[in-house]
């Protein structure tokens, strides 16, 4: 039984369809990249699942139960983390304050989970006491993926992690996605960084006009030539 | 001396009683703004509502106090603020939640707050009159006066016992937000929900929860605030009217969205009332002789008259709003 | 496009006749003629409220200052010229006084211009605050000796003994003019703020009319105001009060075409394009902030008018007459209930909920009443003594309860503005 699991989706916002029947599943402990051109929907399937978008056809499970449209919080409870693209932080609560906001439903947790998120983000650790919204954009990441971690949850959404930061930072948000991982919690991340993504994904999609083009492992899809060519940039 | 005292009482002792009232108004203010972004213009009567349920008690209960040396509007200050802060839930639950679900302009609820406050105001009038009253029915009001250890200085300091308790309160209330708002898990989720609402839901944070805790300290601060200062006056229907322009200024000067901005917003927009309408030729009297001839000091120095007082709130406002829209401290730029 | 026939408009305006009659039938010619001319007035000030917040989405919550400074225009110009002012020195001195007051405008203007001679900006800044605030105190004490000589010489300065709708017409000016500097000011800003700045201004002009005994006799009040059509004793009640109806009803409808042209112009689709979509019309090359600034100008100007006509009809300048209840809250009652936008909707709230308005005070007496009478048979309960004022306070609950109902069950008002679609 595949950890989440999407099948013909479809939805978009207003009367807009702009998913027009993605399929994708990741097991547990698999990383899940999602590629694709702008405006192919890449992150409206994230906030499908996440139900900040009404699904209008299709069924997405997690664990097998249906969630098709279950609202966010409830979803945060079933185990799964999300962590958006943009104003992922409480930026005027110091980072510590984040990490606890992230534990609000699991306040029993909060002190175990505070030690495993300062050790897959050490940088955080120093910085506990300074308002989040004054780090710099590598460690405002950490700080936003350390808020969804401190749930334990199964899965967890990301879109486009390293949208807007230096090359370095890149590598090391990579680096922790994998210890994340390794850990034992399953994936599911947009990224525009597509072949640094794809070598790191144990499954690739590829989404193009609100479909999949191409599925497979990462490997095979960093290797196909028309995966390649079309968009990969050569 | 005498002169300096006379400045000690009409300017660092008034002022610091209203700044002590507009602050806890406009703490009210500002967190209405950043949980449920927009103005709350029936705050001020709230402060009247919350005035008004004290008197209530007072008259019902006149003698309360007599027990433990306390006038019996404080006594029963803790009742009318529970009741005040049921209200102001009670008012959201009725008349904002359902244009909140509707997500209106922020302008809607503010014009539905006005609504509110039309609503409050003839409640008040219908039951209580339209004179002003005392909070003091069966004791008299204390006055402390403490005469200073100086041989020019013949007049005493004043401070009556309203004052003294409103300095106490605003204290105490002023470090218990601080430190809900610093140590508690739901202080800490309401600053959470002002920063991001979207994330703060994301995180399993509920909203409704951390509206009503807001609707419950804002009305019970401003039953408070309206109480102390009816104290020290009297209780008055149509008090909210003084009260809703400093502390909206008091809020705007703090940063909206910043608690602790205003509390110094409310201290700044209460003493630049009280210096501006001060005569300030009592000061000056005393270096009169050593004037040149041509100069002849006016009787009246004060920047403005006392029935200008309204002016000076509007001023700051204003002021803040051109050159500082965020507040002297950083609030929510919008 | 197909017209269908405005089934919804024609009921509601029927309906509403058929209340005017109603009144009309139950409290005489007289009294019925007076309130259609008062319901004219707000109707005037309505359409400017309706303007700012319906066509441009500003929330104007100080029509009462606007109101306001157009009554005291209409009074300055229309009252007989005061000989015991104008025969003595004082206006000479009055007019010293008031050009020290502009110089000195200029002067801390100039101070405030320095930096272009050099000057640092800190030291120039730290020049003109001292300068202001010296020139304001001796500037302040100057008016001060003028103007209480003029009360204790004089009472105040009179009129010009002008006909009343020369008053009309710079009432509006006026109002206009202090609309352009709050415009400028505050409209950039949020629209909550705009509330507040406007809130604040009318309290403070009705401060200054109500205090500045020299120019408008302060509490002592002013009457009787001569009115712009022949007065009752001339033609008795109902006839005088019908010609003046007709000359406000001439006004709304020259308004009326005015905006409806206006309204359909490029002009008007620009606004409500600023309305709706702010980012949208300023990239397409749109001066948001002049067809702003033009829209709150426009409205306080009706403002003006509708306040100078309301008080000209009063026959009375009493500065503490204007009240935010009836001369700020009530017309955003007409506003929202009748149709934001929509000018016809707007009149039509103005009448209904002025007659609403006007007959809750007999009938609330009436309630009160009884329930007085059922207290005393029932329980031996004392009323209080002053229940009419009791009754009277019990409409600001009503105005508050209608405002809170229409913005739930009727957002758009009664009769909606018609956004017009091209397809």
């Amino acid at each position: 039984m595949a950890l989440l699991e999407a099948s013909d989706v479809h939805g978009g916002y207003g009367g807009m369809n702009i998913l027009n029947g993605v399929n994708m599943a990741i097991e547990a402990n698999e990383i899940g990249v999602i590629v694709g051109p702008n405006g192919a929907g890449k992150s409206t399937m994230l906030k499908a699942i996440f139900g900040l978008l009404k699904v209008s056809q299709g069924e997405i499970r997690l664990r097998g139960e249906p969630i098709t449209n279950t609202a966010p919080n409830k979803l945060v409870h079933m185990g799964m983390g999300f962590v958006p693209q943009e104003y992922n932080i409480f930026p005027s609560l110091t980072v510590q304050e984040n990490l606890e906001m992230g534990a609000y439903i699991r306040p029993q947790n909060f002190r175990r989970m505070l030690e495993q998120i300062y050790e897959f983000f050490p940088p955080l650790l120093e910085k506990r006491r300074q308002p989040a919204g004054e780090l710099s954009g590598g460690q405002r990441q950490m700080v936003a993926m350390g808020r969804a971690l401190m749930v334990e949850p199964d899965v967890l959404l990301l879109d486009e992690p390293t949208a807007g930061l230096s090359p370095l930072f890149m590598n090391e948000i990579f680096e922790r996605i994998k210890t994340i991982n390794a850990a034992g919690v399953g994936i599911l991340m947009v990224e525009q960084n597509a072949k640094q993504a794809l070598a790191i994904a144990h499954k690739g999609f590829v989404l193009a006009a609100g479909q999949n083009r191409f599925t497979d492992t990462g490997e095979a899809l960093l290797n196909d030539p028309d995966v390649a060519k079309s968009f990969l940039g050569g | 001396m005498n002169e300096l005292v006379f400045f000690i009482n009409n300017v660092v002792v008034s002022g610091t009683v209203s700044g002590s009232i507009y602050a806890m108004g406009a703490i009210g203010v500002t967190l209405v703004f950043s949980i449920m972004r927009f103005a709350h213009f029936a705050h001020a009567d709230m402060m009247t509502l919350g005035a008004f349920v004290v008197l209530l008690l007072t008259t019902l209960f006149p003698e309360v106090g007599g027990v433990v040396g306390l006038p019996s509007a404080l006594l029963l200050l803790p009742i009318a603020m529970a009741v005040t802060a049921v209200a102001a839930v009670g008012i959201d639950r009725t008349f904002y939640k359902p244009l909140r679900a509707h997500d209106v302009k922020p302008i809607v609820m503010v014009i539905a707050s006005l609504g509110v406050t039309l609503m409050l105001q003839g409640l008040i009038r219908l039951f209580a009159g339209t004179g002003s009253e005392s909070l003091y029915i069966a004791e008299r009001k204390d006055i402390f006066r403490i005469e200073l250890p100086f041989e020019l200085a013949s007049r005493p300091i004043v401070v009556t016992e309203p004052q003294i308790i409103l300095f106490v309160f605003a204290i105490v209330a002023v470090v218990s937000l601080h430190l809900f708002l610093s140590r508690s898990r739901l202080g800490k989720a309401m600053r959470a929900m002002s920063d991001n609402p979207d994330l703060a839901r994301a995180s399993g944070i509920n909203t409704n929860t951390i509206v009503a805790v807001t609707w419950v300290i804002a009305g019970s601060l401003a039953a408070a605030a309206g109480t102390l200062l009816s104290l020290d006056v009297a209780f008055k229907p149509d008090l909210s009217f003084f009260l809703l322009l400093p502390i909206f200024a008091a809020a705007i000067v703090g940063g909206v969205g910043h608690p602790y901005g205003a509390i110094a917003g409310g201290f700044v927009v209460g003493f630049a009332e009280t210096l501006a309408v001060f005569n300030w030729s009592v000061l000056l009297r005393p270096i009169r002789d050593s004037f040149p001839e041509w100069l002849e000091l006016p009787s009246n120095l004060a920047l403005v008259g006392t029935e200008y007082k309204i002016v000076v709130p509007f001023f700051i406002l204003v002021a803040i709003l051109v050159w500082r829209p965020t507040g002297i401290f950083k609030g929510k730029v919008i | 496009m197909t017209r269908a026939l405005p089934i919804r408009e024609l009921s509601l305006f029927v309906g509403l006749l058929v209340a005017v009659l109603a009144v009309y039938a139950a409290m005489g010619a007289a009294y019925s003629t007076r309130m259609l001319v008062e319901a004219a007035c707000y109707a005037i000030l309505a359409l400017g409220l309706t303007i700012q917040w319906g066509y441009a989405g500003q929330f104007n919550a100080g029509v009462m200052g606007f109101v306001a400074l157009g009554g005291f225009a209409a009074m300055f110009f229309s009252v007989p010229i005061n000989p015991a002012f104008w025969n003595s020195e004082m206006p000479g001195e009055l007019g010293r006084a008031l050009l020290a007051l502009v110089a000195s405008i200029m002067l801390i203007y100039g101070a405030t211009r320095l930096d272009r001679l050099g000057i640092p900006k800190r030291l120039r800044t730290l020049i003109a605050i001292i300068l202001a605030v010296v020139l304001y105190l001796v500037v302040i004490s100057m008016l001060r000796d003028v103007t209480g000589e003029i009360e204790s010489r004089a009472g105040f300065i009179g009129g010009l003994g002008l006909p009343a709708w020369v008053g009309w017409i710079f009432g509006g000016m006026l109002a206009g003019g202090i609309g352009y500097f709050i415009g400028r000011i505050c409209l950039g800003l949020r629209s909550d703020y705009l509330a507040i700045a406007t809130l604040g201004i009318a309290e403070i002009i009705k401060a200054f009319l109500k205090n500045s005994d020299w120019l408008t006799r302060g509490t002592a009040t002013v009457s009787p105001l001569p009115w712009p059509t022949p007065g009752a004793r001339d033609l008795g009640f109902v006839l005088a009060r019908a010609l003046y109806l007709s000359v406000t009803a001439v006004v709304i409808a020259v308004i009326f075409f005015l905006l409806h042209r206006a309204y359909h112009a490029p002009w008007g689709r620009m606004i409500r394009a600023i309305r709706d979509n702010e980012v949208s019309a300023a990239a397409m090359g749109k001066d948001i902030n002049r067809r702003r600034l033009e829209i709150f100008v426009l409205g306080c100007i009706l403002m003006g008018i509708g306040g100078a006509a309301l008080t000209s009809f009063n026959s009375i300048f009493n500065p503490q007459g204007y009240l935010p209840l009836n001369h700020t809250f009530l017309v955003l009652v007409m506003v929202i209930l009748g149709g934001p936008g929509n000018n016809l909707g707007t009149i039509f709230g103005a009448v209904l909920v002025y007659i609403i308005w006007i007959m809750s005070e007999p009938l609330a007496l009436f309630l009160m009443e009884n329930a007085a009478t059922l207290g005393q048979g029932w329980f031996g309960w004392e009323d209080p003594g002053n229940l009419d004022s009791r009754a009277l306070q019990a409409r600001v609950f009503v105005i508050g309860l209608l405002i809170s109902l229409v913005l739930r069950y009727a957002p758009k008002g009664l009769i909606p503005e018609k956004v017009p679609r091209y397809n």
